[in-house]
């Protein structure tokens, strides 16, 4: 079971998974949305003392903040237990592109060019991922929810907003992809 | 600890985007270059199944575990703070390979790093919380 598990699942499996896991929330009284939690972070960190929109009372949403330490536990279950230290199975004409416009296929998750210690030693490299944090952050907020408030949680209730705001997110992310990407790495 | 069921969610959560690799740098980039189905067939199956859930929820109002009904509120109604938002949430999820949820399970993961996006992140919000009103929405 451990063995199987220890596998990298399958589309189908992770699909089903999430939906249970947003529909488990549901049963739990809440709603699937991840992003909040960022919201809420400033808060707890004085945010609503300045500005209005962190002024609330941040227990509210101190069941997303439970959700958020499972989901840090969770990635490191994963590297550990479960973890087989098997590559990626990247498609092949993505590793082609990717070597293309600069970046190393090293078989793991990430890429330790964009993620490891050595790009923490140039500013460059700090400064885009403070940079991508910072769209992702706004971007999130502004659109009010991300990938689960949004993509997940809002598709399935049939919200037209979730899907221009999908729209959205398809559109920031081709962009990024085939114009900007070339010009960064 | 009336709590410990929202961490064993998230502890599935982080399981579960961690070894269908959503979680990987790579597997959004051949998702925004269209070179694999892995990424469409995840969110696919999640909405497909959340979809047919969520009516059957409304349709036989069902009741969650304190009893109370589930409420679905709806998005507030427009456009231009989705589509703009979206596409700014989009540019850094292709830059980044990780959208909120995934940030902090890869932090998990082992990636420290990814503490710098979420250290944006925050600083993104706050962002938008001080000039919201001068925004369109």
């Amino acid at each position: 079971m451990l063995d199987l598990l220890r596998q990298p699942w399958p589309w189908y499996t992770s699909g089903i998974a999430i939906a249970t896991i947003m529909v488990l929330l549901l049963f739990f009284g809440k709603s699937f949305g991840f992003s909040s939690n960022l919201r809420t972070m400033c808060t707890i960190a004085g945010a609503g003392k300045r500005v209005k929109f962190f002024d609330f009372d941040w227990k509210t949403q101190k069941w997303n903040l439970l959700f958020l330490l499972g989901s840090v536990l969770g990635g490191v279950i994963a590297a550990t237990l479960l973890n087989t230290g098997e590559s990626l199975r990247l498609s092949a004409s993505t590793i082609s592109d990717l070597k293309e416009i600069g970046v190393q296929f090293d078989g793991q998750l990430n890429p330790a060019q964009i993620f490891g210690p050595d790009a923490m030693s140039s500013p460059m490299g700090i400064f885009i991922l403070l940079l991508g944090g910072i769209l992702v952050g706004f971007g999130s907020r502004y659109a009010g929810g991300c990938t689960s408030g949004h993509a997940i949680s809002g598709l399935s209730n049939l919200q037209l907003p979730s899907l221009i705001a999908v729209v959205g997110f398809f559109a920031g992310g081709l962009i990024m992809t085939h114009y900007l990407l070339p010009l960064i790495f | 600890m009336k709590g410990i069921k929202f961490i064993i969610a998230g502890i599935l959560f982080g399981i579960i985007m961690a070894k269908s690799e959503a979680i990987s740098w790579y597997r959004i980039q051949e998702m925004f270059r269209f070179q694999s189905f892995h990424m469409y067939g995840i969110i696919g199956t999640a909405v497909v199944l959340g979809t047919i859930t969520v009516y059957l929820i409304k349709k036989f109002k069902l009741k969650d575990t304190q009893g109370e009904p589930i409420i679905f509120a709806d998005k507030d109604k427009g456009w231009p703070r989705y589509l703009i938002g979206g596409s700014i949430f989009g540019l850094g999820w292709a830059l980044t390979g990780a959208c909120p949820g995934p940030m902090f399970v890869n932090i998990g993961y082992g990636y420290w790093t990814m503490g710098i996006v979420v250290l944006g992140a925050l600083i993104g919000t706050y962002l938008y919380g001080v000039i919201k009103n001068k925004l369109p929405h």
